[in-house]
């Protein structure tokens, strides 16, 4: 451990955790939490997804009380009982999901639920000449009168943040900022972020992306199951061993298929489009994919991939163009239909859209296929086998359960979308349509999922991969395409395509045939 | 262990049931306490009832059409939907029941299975309407079967009045044209004044094809998977307007046999003196029972014991009214203590898995 040593006359460490440990029932989510923030510095957390670092700023923020260690901020400790707590103490919390009302305007998403009055009304001239100056003495160019709901990703990010230093936070903790942003927004965003950090404004910067750490932080502390394992500054380390830092060992390499896809087209969609209340949210999409063959769909979340799968799944109507799985046309067909007709689906939420929760696994085992003959005989559904599929998948695609009959919620994400990829797999699918396959889950689950995806379509599976992860898409895929307001922006081959490209494609550039 | 899981959650499953007739016991006393009566002449005039066999005869009579009642709610709730239009469907069927069964002449056997045809048909046509509001226009269920309660009995006390009414005016017992006998469903039991209805035998016979649909078949599987996730069903390929469809459907022709004991079994016409209120007495029961047919019996029988019981509430000079303040109090407890148990239980069952695992769930927390 390499810590940053605390000196100065003046308190120079803003934020102090010391042995911070949080449970939840049956779960250790931090344990043994040192860290120590500058003041006036961006001061990068990094991990995996599940390796505690939202636990942790939610700590920090008050949104729920450690069960061991101290926080001192400015030199004082305090015990936060609610965010109101630590927003009294200077502390801001930017989220990832943002929390704006699209139909007020910037000034009013402001000021909302902290307005400043003047006789009993809302001093709005009051708050437009403050939030300017605000605004001009961080940098942060907005105009105040604009509906949030006209605004770019970008510009509602720096509402929000704008938001909390209205506040008076003069610690901001940043969870995933870049999530959400294309690569020319992220400079963007680094840009303001230092403007701040000049005017002593202290920065938590939550991420995984290693590449945008070491460009921006002054210091770096890794996060691995739960705890904090090391602070480096980003001079000392390299990507590589950072990225083994945050695994604690090799990292995995992606790799790419070592044979080619076969002639035969099992998904083919031409032209197609597909409409929402009269905006058109899919123009004109062709693409194929092979048996034995990963397509990968790059963009930025909202650009059209959810109604892609949605259209190919047959949920949402196409309004115009032809998909045929292996030659046959799905017009008309439902999604029971074009499951019958091999078609298998990792869904974007594994909580929301593919398990019930509260039943046990092996009945989530059944979910989709329960009119399958491996489920149902007649009306009846054949129960112990249910129970043995149920077994089969966990043995063989590593479910860490300890049975059948637990109910889904008691196993944690990375199992969780395990038993999918097995219920899914199981059915022996032609075409697997995966979405986000491996997010928010464990570095392992995601190595086995990644294995099954790759000896899958060695087998001659045709899967069409639509993720958020570049190095999942420069991994898997065979081909890749992106996709920008619904168009297919670009087609590129992944063996030579480089995530500086993948992220022009992203923000809109058309690639030139 | 399986063992120390299965074990704490038995422990759980029986503290639940205990731990809420102790606390409903407690409040309800309490509240009698405060409107000025001694709750131990109730509790101890229930009590010595409850040591009468014919107490319970009464109460087995009166709990069958709630325990049809609960059958039809659960249904429903089973996939998410709250059918309150119960009152209103077997009102409707009674009617319908009453006059057609009274109009067609059948043999013994098969005319009773005709009457209950009827009344399954009327009932499920009741509950399609706000079956097709809901699927094509994205209508409420709550608001529409309520409403359409409102116009079951309207349409009901107007069209008994004007059309189907068989006696003279000013008759105080206004009755439609008596049913032939071949349309009585016999008594199993018969004692002084007391019967048990041969309906027992369709409620157990519904209980058990009830736990078989929901729990053994597909459609039950689908009808339980769009209630828990109605996203996931969907995606899954579980048409979520044919299953909105189905379930209303089935449980309105439910509930249109929850009038059958009073129709077949006791009165033979559609009157002024029925029994009402059974839809909204079986919601109660549904949740008392948990949607379990096992748990809606046993409900349904507390409410009838209450029931049987509570007239004799007025021989103690207490108003027998008391009887559904405690029910009301029951049922309250019940779902506010097994919502507490359930968490519990959850929580358990998740530290159980973590701690048989060892591994650090985070992204639980995380999500």
């Amino acid at each position: 451990m390499a810590h940053e040593p605390v000196q100065g006359a003046e308190p120079a460490v803003a934020v102090q955790l010391t042995g911070i440990g949080k449970r939840f029932p049956g779960v250790i989510a931090n344990h043994d939490v040192d860290l120590t923030v500058r003041r006036g510095t961006i001061h990068s957390i990094v991990g995996e997804n599940g390796a505690g670092k939202s636990t942790l700023m939610k700590t920090l923020y008050g949104m729920h009380r450690p069960d061991d260690g101290t926080i001192t901020v400015d030199g004082t400790e305090v015990r936060f009982r609610s965010p109101a707590d630590a927003i009294a103490a200077g502390i801001g919390m930017v989220h990832q999901h943002f929390m704006l009302a699209d139909n007020l305007t910037v000034l009013e998403n402001i000021i909302l639920g902290a307005e400043p009055t003047r006789g009993g009304r809302i001093d709005v001239k009051g708050a437009t000449e403050q939030l300017t100056r605000l605004g001009a003495s961080y940098g942060i160019e907005l105009d105040l009168q604009a509906r949030v709901e006209a605004l770019g990703v970008g510009q509602r990010q720096r509402v929000e943040i704008l938001k909390v230093l209205y506040r008076g936070a003069r610690i901001l903790i940043l969870d995933e900022p870049t999530a959400v942003l294309v690569p020319q927004e992220v400079d963007e965003l680094f840009l303001s972020l230092r403007h701040l950090v000049d005017d002593g404004v202290t920065i938590l910067f939550i991420s995984h992306k290693l590449d945008e750490v070491l460009a921006v932080s002054d210091d770096i502390t890794v996060i691995r199951a739960g705890t904090t394992v090391a602070t480096v500054k980003p001079g000392e380390v390299d990507r590589r061993r950072l990225g083994e830092l945050m695994v604690g060992s090799e990292l995995p390499v992606p790799q790419i298929s070592a044979q080619p896809p076969s002639d035969h087209v099992t998904l083919s969609l031409n032209s197609v489009s597909a409409t929402e209340a009269g905006r058109t949210v899919i123009d004109s999409v062709s693409f194929e994919v092979h048996r034995g063959e990963i397509v990968g769909v790059a963009g930025v979340e909202g650009n059209g991939q959810f109604e892609l799968i949605e259209t190919i799944l047959g949920l949402r109507p196409a309004s115009g163009g032809q998909i045929h799985l292996d030659g046959e046309p799905m017009e008309g067909l439902d999604v029971r239909q074009r499951r019958h007709a091999g078609l298998a689906y990792i869904p974007f939420d594994r909580q929301r859209e593919g398990l019930m929760l509260a039943d046990p696994l092996w009945e989530n085992m059944m979910l989709g296929h329960e009119d399958t003959s491996r489920f149902s005989s007649g009306p009846w559904l054949r129960l112990g086998h249910a129970r043995s599929e149920c077994d089969v998948a966990i043995e063989r695609f590593d479910v860490a359960t300890p049975g059948n009959d637990v109910p889904a919620y008691a196993l944690s994400g990375g199992n969780q979308q395990k038993l999918i990829v097995g219920r899914e797999m199981m059915a022996e699918p032609r075409l697997l349509v995966a979405a986000h396959p491996t997010r928010g889950v464990d570095i392992g689950a995601q190595a086995a999922i990644w294995e099954e995806l790759r000896a899958a379509r060695s087998a001659g599976l045709a899967v069409l991969l639509i993720s958020a992860d570049l190095d999942e898409l420069l991994g898997l895929s065979d081909r890749l395409l992106v996709m920008f307001r619904g168009v297919v922006t670009a087609r590129l081959d992944p063996a030579t395509a480089t995530p500086e490209q993948l992220g022009m494609y992203m923000a809109g550039e058309r690639q030139v045939a | 262990m399986k063992r120390r899981l299965d074990v704490g959650n038995v422990a759980l499953s029986l503290a639940a049931p205990v731990a809420s007739l102790a606390v409903a016991v407690g409040l309800s006393a309490l509240l009698l306490l405060i409107s000025g009566f001694n709750p131990g002449d109730v509790l101890s005039t229930l009590w010595s009832r409850a040591g009468l066999a014919s107490t319970w005869l009464d109460a087995a009579q009166r709990a069958i059409p709630l325990y049809l009642s609960a059958i039809a709610v659960a249904v429903g709730f089973k996939m998410g939907l709250f059918n309150i239009g119960v009152e209103g469907q077997y009102r409707v069927a009674m009617l319908a029941t009453a006059v057609v069964g009274a109009a067609v002449r059948l043999p013994a056997v098969l005319h009773v299975g005709f009457c209950l045809m009827v009344a399954m048909i009327f009932g499920a046509a009741w509950a399609t309407v706000p079956a097709v509001l809901k699927v094509t226009r994205g209508v409420n269920e709550v608001i529409s079967t309520i409403m359409m309660n409102f116009i079951a009995i309207g349409l009901t006390a107007f069209l008994f009045a004007e059309v189907f009414k068989n006696t003279p005016d000013g008759d105080l017992n206004a009755k439609t044209r008596p049913m032939p006998p071949s349309s009585y469903m016999p008594n199993l039991i018969e004692q002084d004044l007391r019967a048990l209805s041969g309906f027992l035998i369709v409620a157990i016979v519904l209980g058990i094809g009830f736990y078989l649909m929901v729990w053994r078949s597909r459609f039950g599987f689908q009808l339980r998977a769009s209630g828990a996730n109605p996203a996931a069903a969907r995606i899954a390929g579980i048409n979520p307007k044919a299953m909105i469809m189905k379930a209303m459907l089935l449980s309105g022709a439910l509930a249109g046999l929850v009038g059958m004991p009073q129709i077949l079994g006791e009165r033979h016409a559609y009157g002024n003196d029925l029994q009402l209120n059974l839809g909204f007495d079986g919601i109660a029961v549904a949740l008392l029972g948990r949607n379990n047919p096992a748990g809606m019996a046993v409900g349904a029988l507390i409410f009838g014991f209450l029931n049987a019981a509570g007239r004799f509430l007025d021989l103690a000079d207490i108003p027998k009214e008391i009887v559904i303040i405690l029910q009301g109090v029951i049922v309250l407890t019940v779902v506010i203590i097994y919502e507490l148990v359930g968490r519990v239980r959850a929580r358990r069952t998740q530290e159980i898995a973590a701690r048989d695992l060892e591994v650090p769930a985070v992204e639980l927390v995380a999500a």
